[in-house]
């Protein structure tokens, strides 16, 4: 060792490993959001904030933004209400069968919003949808019961697909709970409502205003329900608006500056809102006791027992299993309209769209293809980039971490931007109508979950583990290859299923970049939709049901497994 | 040669310094040890030498290498350093069984096979481990597991071994049987140890020579385990290194007289101008007896503790603590009880002026 020891330190393999997390991150997340910034502030050759503004104040750009902020106040509000009372049935109270009512009550996570939008939009749509018509035809209505292309459809239907975020949340929170902060406000004599708001609420709301902030996030920069939905009204938000924008007039200039000004304005609403949800969070971490499970103090229903559950399967009934039916038989119908007769439905669609139909062929083989390189290269990149954050002692990390944070606050509708700007030939690359462009703003989405599980898997390994593989002369390339990597699999594998399942229903992204043979089953619904094809949409939608459902099924198989193994 | 030295190293964090201008030489083959009260810097100054942190000044060599220079950058990385290391949190690798734990450090050697087996399972038996290299770490007790490390540590028969507590979690007859088996293989193999711990029982039995470090980091005294324990070179060693009792004495003039009364010191005296001074000793030094030559005391409490009797002995306002043998007592009739006078003598003490005692009590 004497020898070659003196040597000054080189670069070395750290220095490496540094460049190529920070180039990584660079390329694909911070330039096009550094272009989006720059085209939004950057006009007529100088900073430019009155143009700014003035675009933000052309009556369509206000428009939308009012629309955004509006959905997403009033479908927060009503997923909060509505995922806060079914946590709290199924954790604080002898409701029957709780264990299997808290499963189904996760499924709506696995049904697409926009394709619960494209249901109920078959449902309630004000003349052809089925339950308007039952109810014109048999009952004598004048009008629709409800049209569901209003601000309250939309909401109604993102309520119905994101409630789970805060219900996950708060039945941790419910779960983790120290039973004996309450039971020692029942022995000084309080009573359970009086125990509930004083005590369970204050402990338990900053889960709920988390979750409730992860809605609003969602909701503000969300696409699908409102272009499924609103369009036909002229509702548009900032993704939809940017949406129809860039796609009809095909990146004029005054397009791109509306795009990037109103994705401006989305980073930031993000940036806010998670900035606050990290402050809610801690704040109310060490109020609750993390880690065993307790026996939680329970409300006996007594009557209302069995009218709850009554209630609870009608709810999942009405919300879950009457549009996913719905997708299934207008997919099996010959033409959209003929009622749902025997001799109407067949299963010719789904053939024709598996085997016969070039655009759903080809949508479905670009869906997995790109969900199955992007999560594989994610994983891979997101292993090392946390690796960085996390493990090594390097100076310039700073700049990562900071890099690291960025993913988490740039809506899809954003990258899909960024991406455009970044990779349309103005730098020498261009990718624009390949999918290529796909993949790379897939990368930049997806990064986020494959840093979250990555660093969490790799915060399990102590530091001390990796020291002694050196101690026993491990290059710093034998210790990850032989101890980090086993180690952290199980994170990688978790990483690799949070980007493929959900990016087999990609819609925000995909729409604004493909091309006519590149089609994600997202768009491919979407525009199958939207050019009239209702039964084809329908059924290539129930076909992505199947695919995700069968997934997700293999899913928590392996990972069940694996926990137990 | 594998031999450690240390010429002014520094290591701060922040603002926060740990370790300041340290200098250190440890002999080939010598058990060195680095003795010193819980989050004073011992691991800090193991894993400098180990190479997993560079010093923020000073330097590091081991043998003729230079492998941390903080005046010129260099630093060799700790796979290069040729070293076993026994972490205090056993890290031992939860994906690998004993035999492949034990066995990695001759795989990334490239030993062949058949050699690689037989010199594991050497190892492994010299741990006391024969049966359990099947097993994975988590099916193994914390004392196993220790003993994982320490074998992966040894396997590779590395010149230098750094030991970081590495039998804090043993149960006491395992920790004696292992000190002795660190000490074997340490002539065995004649290789170089060094040693950190708190506990200076382990310190005194196992080391050639010992370095204490104060609650600061600062080295106070280096020597052999007799010269510790027997010359203390301050007040901090004297009280680290024993349950102390300190005597207040004072002067008047050339005449020394022990608390408030008119006892003079009937031993050799103290060297120095200082007023106050204190009499330090361990329990085990104190005398007493019923009558003779000494200092005039009342047995304020007596405590019969099973195998031995426990006195608080008040002389003239100053109080200090001692221990009989029980069956001793009984024979010799030193049996005494609450409120008897007794004599008081000393075998051993140290002198320290009153002021430097203030440390003692921090
Ligand atoms: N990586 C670090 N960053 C900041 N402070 C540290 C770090 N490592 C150790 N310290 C501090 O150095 C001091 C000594 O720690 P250590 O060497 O572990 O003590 P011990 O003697 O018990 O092994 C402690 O006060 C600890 O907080
Ligand atoms: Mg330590």
């Amino acid at each position: 060792m004497s020898t070659q020891s003196k040597k000054k330190p080189f670069i070395g393999t750290a220095g490496i490993i540094l460049f190529l997390s920070i180039a990584i991150l660079v390329v694909f997340v911070a330039f096009p959001v550094i272009l989006i910034l720059f085209n939004a502030f950057w006009a007529k050759g100088e900073f430019n904030l009155v143009d700014v503004v003035n675009v933000l104040r052309e009556p369509d750009t206000y428009q939308a933004l009012l629309n955004s902020v509006f959905i997403a106040c009033g479908t927060t509000i009503g997923s909060t209400i509505v995922g806060t009372f079914f946590a709290w049935l199924v954790t604080r109270t002898d409701l029957p069968y709780k264990n299997f009512m808290k499963g189904l009550f996760l499924v709506p996570f696995m049904l697409p919003s926009f394709i619960g939008a494209l249901a109920w939009k078959m449902l309630l749509s004000p003349r052809a949808g089925y339950i308007n018509r039952f109810f014109m035809d048999y009952f004598g209505f004048e009008e629709p019961v409800f049209n569901i292309y209003s601000y309250y459809g939309i909401m109604a239907v993102e309520v119905m697909y994101l409630f789970p975020f805060v219900f996950i949340q708060v039945c941790g929170a419910l779960e983790r709970m120290d039973p004996t902060l309450e039971e020692s406000a029942r022995i000084s004599g309080a009573g359970l409502f009086t125990i509930t708001r004083r005590i369970t609420i204050p402990l338990v709301l900053p889960s709920i205003l988390s979750g409730s902030l992860l809605i609003m996030l969602y909701s503000m920069a969300h696409f699908g329900t409102v272009a499924v939905l609103g369009i036909e009204n002229g509702i548009f938000n900032i993704p939809t608006l940017i949406y129809e924008r860039i796609h009809q007039s095909a990146g004029s200039f005054a397009a791109i500056r509306t795009g990037t000004v109103l994705a401006t304005v989305l980073v930031v609403s993000a940036a806010f809102i998670i900035w606050l949800q990290g402050k809610i969070l801690s704040k109310g971490r060490y109020q609750i006791i993390a880690g065993k499970s307790f026996r939680p103090m329970e409300l006996k229903l007594r009557g209302l027992r069995y009218p709850l559950l009554i209630f609870c399967l009608a709810y999942i009934g009405f919300t879950i299993v009457l549009p996913t039916a719905v997708i299934f038989m207008v997919g099996g119908l010959k033409t959209y309209g003929l009622p749902f007769t025997m001799e109407n439905l067949s299963l010719d669609n789904y053939k024709f769209i598996l085997f016969d139909y070039k655009t759903t062929k080809d949508a479905i083989w670009n869906s997995v293809s790109l969900g199955l390189s992007a999560a594989v290269i994610t994983m891979f990149a997101g292993v090392m980039i946390s690796y960085v954050i996390v493990k090594m002692k390097v100076r310039g990390k700073g700049v990562l971490e900071f890099l690291g944070m960025l993913p988490f606050s740039v809506p899809g509708s954003v990258i899909a931007l960024g991406v455009i700007l970044a990779w349309s030939g103005k730098f020498g690359i261009n990718l624009y109508n390949s999918v290529w462009i796909i993949l790379v703003a897939y990368i930049a989405r997806y990064m986020a979950f494959s840093l979250k599980a990555n660093s969490a898997a790799l915060e399990q390994v102590h530091d001390s583990l990796i020291e002694a593989a050196r101690a026993c002369g491990a290059t710093m390339w034998q210790s990850l290859r032989d101890i980090v990597l086993p180690l952290v699999k199980p994170g990688m594998f978790a990483a690799f299923f949070l980007i493929f399942l959900p990016s087999l229903r990609e819609l925000t992204v995909s729409i604004m970049l493909y091309a006519p043979t590149t089609r994600t089953i997202g768009v491919a619904i979407y525009t199958l939709n939207e050019d009239g094809e209702t039964v084809m949409s329908a059924a290539l939608a129930g076909i992505a049901l199947v695919i995700i459902i069968t997934g997700q099924t293999v899913i928590s198989r392996l990972t069940g497994a694996s926990a137990k193994g | 040669m594998a031999t450690i030295q240390l010429e002014g190293v520094s290591r701060r964090y922040g603002q926060h310094t740990v370790l300041e201008g340290l200098n250190l030489t440890v002999n080939h083959g010598e058990c060195f040890t680095l003795l010193g009260p819980s989050g004073c810097g011992k691991t800090v100054l193991l894993r400098l030498i180990a190479g997993f942190e560079d010093p923020t000044s000073g330097s590091i060599r081991i043998g003729d290498d230079l492998v941390a220079d903080a005046a010129t950058g260099v630093t060799v990385p700790p796979d290069s350093r040729d070293l076993g290391v026994v972490f205090q949190e056993y890290a031992v690798w939860p994906h690998m069984s004993v035999f492949d734990n034990v066995g990695y450090p001759l795989k990334l050697a490239g030993v062949p096979k058949e050699e690689r087996v037989s010199r594991v399972m050497e190892t492994i038996a010299l741990v006391n481990l024969h049966g359990l290299e099947k097993r994975l770490p988590s099916e193994l007790s914390g004392g196993q597991q220790q003993r994982v490390a320490l074998a992966r540590a040894l396997v590779g028969k590395p010149s230098l071994m750094l030991l970081d507590e590495p039998l804090s979690n043993l149960d006491a007859n395992l920790r004696e049987e292992m000190r002795f088996e660190i000490k074997e293989l340490q002539h065995k193999l004649d290789i170089t140890v060094m040693y950190v711990t708190h506990d200076q029982e382990i310190a005194l039995a196992i080391s050639d020579r010992i370095a204490v470090m104060d609650g600061k980091g600062a080295i106070r005294q280096i020597g052999s385990p007799e010269d510790i324990f027997e010359k203390p070179v301050d007040s901090f060693m004297f009280n680290f290194m024993g349950v102390a009792n300190f005597l207040q004495v004072r002067r008047e003039g050339s005449g020394f007289f022990v608390g408030q009364g008119g006892q003079p010191v009937p031993w050799d005296k103290p060297q120095g101008d200082a007023v106050a001074w204190v009499a330090a000793f361990r329990p085990s030094d104190v005398i007493i007896r019923r009558d003779g030559a000494g200092l005039k005391g009342i047995v304020k409490r007596a405590s019969f503790l099973g195998p031995y009797m426990d006195y608080l002995v008040e002389i003239d306002g100053t109080h200090l603590r001692t221990s009989v043998d029980t069956h001793e007592a009984i024979m010799r009739d030193l049996m005494f009880t609450d409120g008897e006078p007794c004599i008081v003598d000393l075998r051993e003490k140290h002198w320290f002026d009153a002021q430097s005692l203030g440390e003692v009590g921090a």
